[in-house]
C-alpha cells in the first residue's frame, strides 16, 4: 500500500455547503496512476460519513491534478454546521491518509 | 504594465506584509480582500446595533499602516472591507487621512446589499450580489485614491485596476480572462506564497513566520507574471499556482465572476525565477445574466462546550463523558435542533477512513448544540462544565460558549436589477 501523501499534495476549499478538494501529484508517474486509482467513488467511499449527495472529478492533465467537488460534504441545504472545522479545511489532509494498492507487478522476463 | 499587490487575503490577514509590499514593491494598486462568505453578514448584525458600524473591524489598523505610504508613493487602494457599510468605512479611511494630513479622495461602492429585492425576507440578516468591478473601474477613472466596497467578486476587485489602466471594454473577454485570473490566484494573498501549503518532510515551505505576499504584473494584453518580494519568506512556484488556481473551484471550465466566466483548463505556470511565475493559458466567455447572492438568515444560538482528558484510558473517560452529558440533554425535554459530540484529538476535524486508531496522551470533548433559545444554549455548555464534579475523573480545562448562529443559502438574482452607485467622501 502507497499513502496519497506520498504521491501528491491538496487543498481544501468550500463554498457554501460544498467542499472541494485538489489533489496534485508529485510528477507524471504518480499523475498517471492517480488517474486510474483516485475516482470519484474511492473518494465518496473514503468520506462515507460526510453527508454527501455527489461527488464530481475533473481533470487537469497539464496540472497534474484532479478536482473532486465533494456536493452538501459540509452540511445539506441552508448551511449550518456544528463541526469544529465548519469549513472542511482539515479534508486535505483527510484525504491524503488514503491508502492506495500497488500495482501488481508485472510479468517475469 | 502595472503592477497589483495583494495586501490581505481574509479578515484578521497580516498587515507588515502588506507594508511591505508598499513600500518595497513598486505597486501600482494594492487590493485588500477581507470578506468571507458569512463576513457581511456578522457585520450587518453589528450595523443593527450601531449605525455606524458594520465594516471590517481592523479597517482603522490597516489604514494606519498602509494609507500614507500609499498616497506618498501613487498606489491606490481597492478593498471591500466596507462590508455591511461601505459608507462608513470610507468615512473612517478619510478621518485616518486627515489624522495623518494627508488629502484623499475616497469612493464607497455602493448597492450590493439587495435585501429589498429579495421575495421572501423572513429571518433574513443579510442579502448580497456579488458585483463585478464596473463601479470600482468607474471610481477609479473619476480619481479615486481609495475604493471601499462590500461585496464585489474578490477576482473582480483585482481585475477592476487592470479595466480602469488599459481602457479594456467589458467584453474583452482574453485581457480579462488574464486580469481575473490573476485576480483569483491573488484573492487569497499569502495562500499563493506558501501559506495553506506546507507539511513538513513531505512539502517543506522556507519562512512562513516572514511570508510574503504576492503580486501581479498585468500587461495591456492582460498577460500575467505572478511574483514575491525578493527576501520574503514562503514559496511561489507550479505547485502553489496550481494549488491557488483550483481552490474553490468547482468545474474549472466555468468558473464564473460576474465579469467573466473562466475556462482555467489550459492555464499553465511557468517559473520564471525563484520569485516569479509566468501564467499562461488563460480564457474567458461572457458571465451568465445572473449574479449570484448569498443570503444569510439567523439560525438560533449554538451552545458549546469543552473539557479534557489525559493519561491511560483518556478515550474511555471522554466517551464515558459523552455518554453523560448526552443522556442529560436528550432526557432534558429542552429544545435543541442538532446536538454534536466530538473528541478533539481522535474525531473532532478527522474524517474519513484511518488506518489505524491508537488511544492519543490526551483528549478534548466537545459538545455543540443549536438550539432557538439562548437560555438553553447556556445550559449545554453547563452539562459539560457541570462534569468537573459529576463526571468522570481527571477532567480539566472545562469552558463554554454561546454564539448566534447564521444559515447561508444560495440565490440568483437578474443583474439588470442590481444598480451599484458611488459615495464620495474626501479629506
Amino acid at each position: 500500500m502507497t499513502s496519497l501523501r506520498e504521491l501528491a499534495h491538496a487543498r481544501a476549499g468550500d463554498k457554501g455547503g460544498t467542499a472541494d478538494l485538489t489533489v496534485i501529484a508529485r510528477d507524471a508517474a504518480a499523475f498517471a496512476r492517480l488517474r486510474v486509482q483516485l475516482t470519484a467513488t474511492v473518494v465518496a467511499a473514503h468520506f462515507a460519513d460526510l453527508p454527501l449527495t455527489a461527488v464530481d472529478r475533473y481533470e487537469l492533465p497539464q496540472l497534474l491534478a484532479l478536482k473532486f467537488v465533494l456536493h452538501d460534504a459540509l452540511g445539506p441545504g441552508v448551511t449550518t454546521t456544528l463541526s469544529l472545522d465548519p469549513h472542511g479545511k482539515a479534508l486535505s489532509s483527510c484525504l491524503l491518509a488514503l491508502e492506495l494498492l500497488d500495482p501488481a507487478p508485472g510479468p517475469a522476463t | 504594465m502595472i503592477r497589483l499587490g495583494a495586501g490581505a487575503g481574509f479578515a484578521d490577514d497580516r498587515i507588515d506584509p502588506a507594508v511591505d509590499l508598499v513600500e518595497r514593491g513598486a505597486l501600482d494598486f494594492l487590493v485588500l480582500e477581507c470578506l468571507a462568505e458569512r463576513t457581511i453578514a456578522l457585520r450587518q448584525i453589528e450595523r443593527l446595533h450601531d449605525a455606524d458600524a458594520g465594516f471590517d473591524p481592523w479597517l482603522r489598523e490597516r489604514m494606519t499602516a498602509l494609507l500614507a505610504p500609499c498616497l506618498a508613493r501613487g498606489v491606490r487602494i481597492v478593498t471591500n472591507a466596507g462590508a455591511a457599510n461601505p459608507l462608513s468605512a470610507a468615512r473612517l479611511v478619510a478621518a485616518v487621512a486627515r489624522e495623518a494630513g494627508v488629502p484623499v479622495r475616497v469612493a464607497a461602492v455602493m448597492g450590493d446589499d439587495v435585501t429589498g429585492l429579495l421575495p421572501d425576507r423572513s429571518a433574513v440578516v443579510s442579502a448580497n450580489a456579488y458585483l463585478g468591478g464596473g463601479a470600482i473601474v468607474d471610481a477609479l477613472d473619476r480619481g479615486a485614491h481609495v475604493v471601499v466596497t462590500g461585496r464585489v467578486a474578490d477576482a473582480s476587485l483585482f481585475a477592476a485596476p487592470a479595466r480602469h489602466a488599459y481602457h479594456w471594454g467589458a467584453d474583452d473577454w482574453p485581457a480579462l480572462a488574464g486580469a481575473l485570473t490573476a485576480g483569483h490566484l491573488l484573492e487569497c494573498a499569502g495562500q499563493l506564497t506558501g501559506g495553506y501549503f506546507a507539511d513538513p518532510g513531505f512539502v517543506d515551505v522556507p519562512g512562513l513566520a516572514e511570508l510574503g505576499f504576492p503580486y501581479a504584473d498585468i500587461d495591456e494584453t492582460g498577460g500575467v507574471v505572478v511574483g514575491k518580494l525578493p527576501g520574503t519568506g514562503g514559496v511561489i512556484d507550479a505547485r502553489t499556482c496550481t494549488q491557488q488556481l483550483l481552490y474553490e473551484v468547482h468545474d474549472p471550465s466555468a468558473y464564473i465572476t460576474p465579469d467573466a466566466t473562466l475556462d482555467l483548463t489550459e492555464v499553465s505556470f511557468a517559473p520564471l525565477d525563484a520569485d516569479r511565475v509566468r501564467v499562461d493559458g488563460c480564457a474567458a466567455v461572457a458571465p451568465p445574466t445572473t449574479l449570484k447572492v448569498t443570503v444569510a438568515t439567523w439560525a438560533g444560538y449554538v451552545g458549546e462546550g469543552e473539557i479534557s482528558f489525559a493519561g491511560p484510558g483518556c478515550l474511555a473517560r471522554a466517551d464515558l463523558a459523552v455518554d453523560i452529558v448526552e443522556k442529560r440533554l436528550r432526557g432534558s425535554g429542552l429544545p435543541i435542533d442538532e446536538l454534536r459530540c466530538e473528541r478533539i484529538g481522535v474525531d473532532a476535524v478527522f474524517r474519513g477512513r484511518s488506518a489505524v486508531r491508537t488511544e492519543p496522551a490526551e483528549v478534548r470533548v466537545r459538545v455543540s448544540a443549536r438550539t432557538p433559545d439562548r437560555w438553553v444554549a447556556e445550559r449545554v455548555g453547563r452539562e459539560v462544565t457541570g462534569l468537573w464534579t459529576n463526571g468522570p475523573a481527571g477532567g480539566g480545562g472545562a469552558r463554554r460558549t454561546v454564539s448566534e448562529q447564521l444559515a447561508l443559502r444560495s440565490e440568483a438574482i437578474d443583474r439588470n436589477i442590481v444598480a451599484p452607485w458611488i459615495e464620495w467622501v474626501e479629506a
